[in-house]
Parts: C-alpha cells; structure tokens; sequence
C-alpha cells in the first residue's frame, strides 16, 4: 500500500506579497488512480484574514479542519476575540505533536494578516506540528516538489496583489499538470487588509 | 501535564502493518556545536531543514530558549527539540519560582535527559545543553535516549564530524570570547561545507553571567544573489473561472448587530 500522503492526492500554495498573502489549492480527490472528484477545496477559513490549507490523507484533513473549527470557535468564545494567525498557527502546531506517536496524515498551511499590524503571515507544518515559518513561500502536498521549483523561480519580493495572483496561479497550475495525482481545478485566496477574493481556475481536466 | 494522544496509534499501527511506510518529519540533519572559554560559553547552529533530500525550511532556528541564562542546540527530529526544549523551558521556570532560585544548568540536563529516557528514544532530540548558573559556566550533551556528556567542548547531528574535525585541530584552553565564537563559527561552516544536511547560515549564542547574546546569522555565507530577470506575468494571465470579492465593509451584510435598550429587558444583576 502506498503511504497515506499519496493516496487520495492533491497540493496547496501560500505566497506573501507586498501587504498582502495568497493560498491556493487544487480540487482533485482521488483514490490512487481514480479520480472521485473534482471539487474537493482543502483551504479553510478561520476568521477575517486567517486561512488554513490541507493536503494529505483526505479523511484526516476533513476530521483535522473540523476539529480546528471546533477549537477556534472555543478560543472566539473564551477570548471574545477573532485569532490571529500566528496564534492558530501555534495552535496546529501543538494539537498536531499532541498526536506525536499517531499523526494525522496531513501537511497544513498557515496564510493570513496580522489583525494589528496587518504584516503579512506564512507558514507550514510536517504532520507532527514542526513550523516552517518562511518568508517567501510555502508548499504541500503530492505536488511539493513540482511546486518547490515553480515558486522558487517565479517568486520575487515586493508583489503587489494582482502580481501575486498571476504568480501563486502559474505556480500552482504548471505544478499540478507534472503531477498525475492533483489538478482538476483551483482555488485562489488573495488576502489583503480589507478584502478577500476568492477565484476559481480554469485548470486541466485530465 | 501534558501528555501525548494516542487515540490514532492503533489506527497509524494496523496501516504500518500493511506496509504503509511511516511519514517522514522533518528533520533538522544538523551541525550544532557548544564550547567553553574563560568566563562563558558559547553555542552555535547551521540553519538548515531537511525533509528527506528536499531542503524543507532554508533559514530555521535551532538555538532554542530555555531560560535567560541557558540556552539549547537542537538536532534530530524537529518538531521533537523544539517542544522538548518548550515542556522543560516551562518545568525550569516553575521550578525557579517556586525555589526563589536562578536556574541551573545540571537541573535542566536532568529534567531533559529523565523525560528523554523515559521516552525510550521515541522522542529523537539531540541537544547540546550550555548555560551559566550560580554554580559556573556549563556544556552538555543529551541524547534521545537519555545519556548525557559534560565536556569542554562538544558537537552533534549529522556534521559532528565535520564540526569535531575543527576543534580537534584548533582548540585549546584558555581560549578568549572572540576566539571561542571564531572556533564555533568555523566548525559550523565546516558542516554547512562538508555535510549535505547541514547549510545556510551561521547562528551563534554567547552565554556569560552577565548576559545572553543571540546573534541570528551571524555569518551568512550563502545569500541569494538578486534575479537578473523578472518572471512577473502580466495582469490576465491565468484564465478565471469565476470571482468573488468579500470586502471587510460588506461583512455588515451578513452579519447584524443589534443593541439591547434598557427598556428591552431586565438589567443583569450586578454585585455591588
């Protein structure tokens, strides 16, 4: 059997921009070969400017994005207040290497703004909670070597919102068509101080 | 206390039995070195994350805090130095609060090596623990399965060799502050050269009984050169499907808020 990573598929991208970050996903579900579907988005939403992605075991990143939506409407409760992102991404760390000895199968991304400062925030995870904190960019998932490439050579500092949609898009579409397990499709979060847009990517469909 | 959650465990045992392989951390395959001069210690790291050959993070810390006075190197498997390091960081502070006392070095080898032995190995931290407490100046070892070094000058993870080939060949005793953070620097990039897990940068902290001094990067050998070209696409590159817009003005939409009058209902009654 293959490892649990690869099983149903699938990659996502965070990238920080110049006031601003973006996250990206593709849409594919699979069963090894066989694609189930090809609308199954694995970006969450956690408040105003905080955004996590999932890729990895697909019945873990739906009981793993609940259960984050079950501590974060908990934290909103007990604090009366919104999270932050570098707080939820303490957060994922520690409830993941809670599970150090039977992880969940899963790669998370962390994209937002700080509420204060609006300074843009990325950063990753491996399945045990050890964080990635990165300046430029982030990647996971089935295609995290395709999209290691991709971003390491289009990524520039200083992108403004626009430029940073064409920069995460053709990063993540040209990764994805290198490999058979994601694809079919896209969504791109571009977070900035007072808005969100949400588009969806005409991507392969094969 | 805290503990671990072993609610997946049979689940991850009953797949690893079918020959699902393991998943892969992401490992700090590490050059750290510590040594001791006259009137301190001095610790120091490379910066380099690897997950399997992928290089994982370019720029991560593993000198960690555990209290002002005492600071730890961490190889193996990240996510394992940085909360052992946190968990004991958090026992040293009560334990000082409680006491009324600094903390000190020996105290803080003993709680890291007595949680990692318990732990048989499973938790893969491989520190090199240095401080300055009432009692000294203080160099240890402590490896996952609990042993532990006192040593004058140590190295550990994967460019220990590396690193260790360079305080055989220069050190001495009696060494000053610039020699000794000199000495550390060089057996760092001796493994940032010669160990494929080692790379990046230089970290380097400097432990007196006066003070702590964390220099992040402290030599950065391998800083990228700007692009001669920008890969910029123009605006309207990649076809879209379908937008929208969600403005933090419009979130008043979805969402109203109604304040409660006096004459809506009873006041709450409050204890005076």
């Amino acid at each position: 059997m293959s490892s649990p990573f690869s099983i149903n598929g699938g990659a996502c991208v965070a990238m920080v921009g110049k006031d601003c970050v973006a996250i990206a996903c593709d849409l594919r579900l699979g069963l090894q070969a066989l694609t189930v579907s090809n609308n199954f988005p694995k970006i969450f939403q956690y408040g105003d400017n905080v955004f996590l992605g999932l890729t990895g075991l697909a019945t873990d990143v739906s009981t793993v994005s609940d259960l984050f939506r079950y501590k974060v409407n908990m934290y909103r409760l007990r604090e009366e207040r919104q999270i932050a992102p570098r707080t939820f991404a303490n957060l994922v760390s520690s409830s993941l290497y809670e599970k150090r000895f039977g992880p969940w199968f899963v790669s998370p991304v962390v994209a937002g703004l700080d509420p204060k400062t609006g300074q843009p925030f990325i950063c990753g995870f491996d399945s045990i909670g050890c964080i990635d904190f990165a300046k430029d960019f982030i990647v996971s998932g089935t295609a995290s070597e395709q999209l290691f490439g991709m971003c390491e050579s289009l990524w520039e500092p200083g992108l403004d919102a626009d430029q940073l949609f064409e920069t995460i898009s053709q990063s993540l579409l040209n990764a994805v068509d290198r490999d058979a397990l994601s694809g079919w499709g896209a969504h791109v979060y571009i977070i900035e101080k007072d808005k969100v847009t949400k588009r969806l990517l005409k991507g392969r469909q094969d | 206390m805290p503990g671990f959650d072993f609610s997946n465990y049979n689940r991850n045992a009953a797949l690893h039995a079918r020959g699902v392989p393991l998943p892969k951390a992401t490992s700090t395959g590490t050059t750290i070195v510590g040594c001791i001069y006259d009137g301190g210690v001095v610790i120091a790291a490379d910066t380099r994350a690897t997950s399997g050959p992928i290089v994982a993070d370019k720029n991560c810390e593993k000198l960690h805090y555990i209290s002002p006075n005492i600071w730890c190197a961490g190889a193996g498997t990240a996510a394992d130095t940085e909360f052992t390091t946190a968990i004991i960081s958090s026992q040293l502070e009560l334990h000082s609060l409680s006491t009324g006392r600094k903390p000190r070095v020996v105290t803080c080898m003993t709680l890291l090596k007595q949680h990692l032995f318990r732990y048989q190995g499973h938790i893969g931290a491989y520190l090199v623990v240095a401080g300055v407490d009432p009692t000294g100046t203080h160099l240890f070892t402590v490896h996952a399965h609990g042993s532990t070094d006192k040593l004058p000058y140590v190295t550990m993870g994967s460019g220990s060799l590396a690193a260790m080939s360079v305080f055989e060949t220069q050190w001495k005793s009696k060494l000053t502050q610039d020699e000794a953070v000199k000495l550390c620097a060089d057996a760092i990039e001796a493994g940032i050269w010669n160990d494929l897990g080692s790379g990046s940068n230089v970290d380097v902290a400097i432990i007196t009984a006066e003070k702590t001094t964390l220099k992040r990067n402290y030599i950065k050998p391998n800083e990228r050169t700007q692009k001669l070209k920008s890969y910029a696409f123009p605006k309207g590159t990649t076809a879209v499907l379908n937008e929208k817009i969600i403005r933090k003005q419009d979130i008043g939409n979805f969402v109203t808020i109604h304040d409660l009058t006096e004459e809506g209902g009873d006041k709450m009654e409050v204890d005076t």
